[in-house]
């Protein structure tokens, strides 16, 4: 009796252990690999060849992950790879949308973690030029060097050369194929210009006719916000770029000196790009706090405030039209009559007059893809002169191809012509590996200067957060 | 065989049978507990990142980690903040109020009791991110509070961002609060009554019973029930970052909140790991001193 006691307890010790160290070495694995959380890895992973098999062997799903920002299927991007998918002349692929439902900032991270693991990449990913340099650094993405040599659009010069340097990493090798571009500069509602007594077709020379275009609106119409720029954390790169890289760049400063190799930590340009957000925010010309530091600041700016006529100046992209489209998130037919897109004045007027940062977006195939060759069919099928026309037309950007920017369907659509004149004196993001960790500084002092923090406390803490981040070998101070 | 021999074998065997029962629990222990921490204590020693060459490169980087930490000024502010979140949400938050609920409901009629409890119970059981949705409309700038202040003629506060701190620590009280309640309900419920009459006929105020009979009665369950708050309310992270994302500036950012931005949005993993086991030995510190006060 006792024996068999003994025998049994023994088993069914044995049996539970060897099933919880089967269950654990799975899931240590996945924790090793991936560490995405379950419903993280649900949005992001593919249907696997399972479910293809059953049905029919032949077919291929191939995944394109992009970032939701919560419209879901009204998305432009999700409209156009359902097109893509349609038209996809290759019937045993199959094209699959698998967006990340994300703010900004976060999409980057699942991106990453999304990407470590062959379970989870997916066979075609969006990448954010600025962040492409690190995850191809990261090895988290396929180069298409060999690839894209063997295709004749790209070297037919149909797309535009300076624009691959966006998708070219620092070992000078490509990591993806992009599909739109952008300029930045001053959106302004003419109608509510009108009635404060400004221009209809206003040119600011330098910063202080911008802010004194602000506190006219201020104290003639009292119920409209004079000037939105994104100043939070949670609006991730476009903090970063649109408000804080604008005003920087326009006062001549850059974030990282080309010639030494070293990022720039202290300088004049710093100082003057923090104090006149502050100035914006102590003579209350922005909006509210809470409109502006939450993840939607951008969407409530562009969807709701401009339309319907609460916000009068806007310093954002170019492609904020695409939401009033038909179609878009927020139709607004009269766009293209009360808009008036101004550019970005240099501080105090000095050459070369205005500013834009120029980014754009590319698709890559990470690593980890499991059908790289289809997936570099449909980058060529996606990307070819009609669909990437489509695509920029549809979500208001800016083409990087030359034969689409000559197309009439593309030039004919309001401001295109003028966004694509501001390029000429476009700045791009440094092409460093440490760049969006820079930027989440960035953010973190212009979010702090916005909530109280002077100018002068916010760039010492900046200078502290960039030199523990790149090391002090490595920072240049002016 | 003698007696004696076969009683020590049985007493072998009934030692050995604890030890193979023990084994699962013992490994679950191993895997999920002890070696994810000495995974991160591991990492924390390292540049693990989530993108750049960082990534690709896992190096050791020594003490780096841990001495940025001491030099970084948001460390210091991320502490500062989560002890005034801890103190004013959790110690006198959920621990105070939860007592003195507790101590109004004893004695009261059932009816009153179920009331009462069901509506502090609502708040303990919705998903800590339901809690910070209904908080969130709530102190919004269009919502409930604001509404209420406006139907009484006063203009509204942008309570999330003029006083985030007094927010998260009210939504943290409001969610956890039933907690300790509970806690208390039973622990005051043990109190004989005899005792309490005694203090009365001896002519003692309600006020002395309260000090010196009922608190001294229930002292461990204080101690242990502050043990249990305060680990709770020091990783609150989705209260926190669903409803002010650790801002405005750093004004509401806590040890985890900060970890988290380490980690997931400036893509630093190794450092977010330092961070989690300053977090950890946070929690350690203030769970001894609880112990040692609950020995004395």
């Amino acid at each position: 009796m006792a024996r068999g006691k003994r025998l049994w307890s023994i088993s069914t010790s044995l049996v539970l252990c060897t099933t919880l160290l089967f269950a654990c070495s799975n899931n240590s694995n996945n924790t090793n690999s991936t560490s995405t959380p379950s419903n993280n890895a649900g949005t992001t992973a593919k249907p696997t060849n399972d479910g293809g098999t059953k049905e029919n062997t032949e077919k291929k799903v191939i995944t394109i992950t992009y970032r939701d920002d919560g419209i879901g299927e009204e998305g432009v991007m999700y409209k156009w790879i359902q097109e893509i998918a349609a038209n996809y002349p290759d019937k045993n692929v199959e094209i699959k949308a698998t967006p990340i439902q994300a703010s900004e900032g976060d999409y980057f991270a699942k991106i990453a973690l999304a990407l470590k693991s062959k379970d989870t990449a997916p066979d075609i990913v969006t990448e954010d030029t600025f962040i492409l340099n690190s995850d191809a650094s990261a090895g988290y993405l396929e180069s298409l060097g060999d690839k894209v040599k063997g295709w004749e659009d790209w070297t037919n010069g149909s797309f535009i050369e300076a624009l691959k340097k966006g998708v070219t990493a620092s070992d000078g090798k490509v990591y993806g194929v992009p599909y739109n571009t952008d300029s930045r500069g001053l959106w302004y509602n003419k109608t509510l210009f009108k009635q404060a007594g400004l221009p209809e077709e206003w040119t600011p020379k330098n910063w202080d006719e911008v802010l004194d275009a602000a506190r006219t609106i201020k104290s003639k119409l009292p119920d409209v916000v004079p000037i939105w720029m994104n100043m939070g954390k949670a609006t991730g790169e476009a903090t970063s770029m649109q408000t804080y890289e604008m005003l920087l760049y326009g006062t001549g400063e850059r974030l990282y000196d080309n010639d030494t190799g070293k990022w720039i930590t202290k300088s004049q340009g710093i100082v003057d790009a923090l104090t006149f957000i502050q100035t914006i925010n102590k003579e209350k010309l922005g909006p509210p706090l809470s409109k502006v530091l939450n993840g939607q600041a951008g969407n409530t700016a562009t969807r709701e405030y401009l339309p319907q006529g609460k916000l009068a100046i806007s310093l954002d992209g170019s492609w904020i039209t695409g939401n009033y489209l038909e179609g878009g998130a927020a139709p607004w037919p009269e766009y293209k009559d009360v808009l008036g897109f101004a550019p970005m004045p240099t501080s105090k007027g000095q050459a070369p007059g205005s500013i834009t940062l120029a980014g754009g977006w590319a698709l890559s195939i990470p690593a980890n893809a499991q059908h790289k060759d289809e997936a570099w069919e449909v980058i060529k099928f996606a990307l070819n002169k009609e669909n990437s026309k489509k695509l920029v037309i549809a979500s208001g950007n800016i083409t990087v191809r030359a034969d689409v920017g000559t197309d009439p369907e593309y030039t004919q659509m309001p401001f295109n012509q003028i966004a694509t004149d501001y390029l000429k004196n476009a700045e791009f993001r440094p092409a460093q590996d440490k760049y969006p960790e820079v930027s989440t500084q960035i953010q973190t002092m212009v979010e702090s200067v916005a909530s109280g923090t002077s100018a002068q406390d916010a760039a010492n803490k900046y200078a502290q957060d960039v030199t523990r981040t790149v090391g002090e070998d490595n920072i240049l101070e002016k | 065989m003698s007696s004696l021999a076969v009683q020590g074998m049985e007493k072998r065997r009934k030692t050995w049978t604890w030890v193979y029962f023990l084994l699962p629990s013992v490994a679950i222990m191993l895997v999920f507990f002890i070696y994810p921490i000495l995974l991160t204590v591991f990492y924390s020693f390292t540049n693990l990142a989530l993108t750049g060459e960082a990534a690709k490169d896992l190096q050791f980087v020594g003490l780096d980690n841990y001495t940025r930490m001491f030099e970084d000024p948001t460390v210091r502010t991320s502490i500062w903040n989560t002890l005034v979140f801890l103190i004013g949400s959790a110690v006198i938050g959920q621990q105070v109020l939860g007592f003195l609920i507790a101590l109004f409901m004893k004695h009261r009629n059932k009816w009153f009791r179920r009331v009462i409890g069901t509506i502090v119970l609502a708040g303990w059981v919705t998903p800590e991110i339901v809690c910070a949705l209904c908080l969130y409309s709530f102190f919004g700038d269009e919502g409930t509070l604001n509404a209420i202040l406006q139907s009484f003629g006063m203009s509204e506060v942008t309570w999330l961002y003029t006083v985030p701190m007094i927010t998260i620590i009210l939504a943290n009280i409001w969610h956890g609060t039933a907690f300790s309640m509970l806690v208390f309900q039973a622990a005051l419920d043990d109190v004989p009554s005899e005792i309490e009459e005694a203090a009365i006929v001896d002519g003692a105020s309600k006020w002395q019973v309260l000090m010196r009979v009922t608190i001294p009665y229930i002292k461990e369950t204080i101690t242990t029930n502050m043990m249990l708050v305060t680990l709770q309310t020091l990783g609150v992270f989705g209260l926190i970052y669903a409803m002010t994302g650790g801002g405005p500036g750093t004004s509401t950012t806590t040890l985890p909140i900060f970890m988290y931005n380490q980690a997931f949005v400036n893509y630093q993993l190794g450092y977010g790991t330092a961070i989690s086991l300053l977090l950890l030995f946070i929690g350690i510190i203030l769970s001894l001193f609880y112990i040692r006060s609950m020995k004395e």
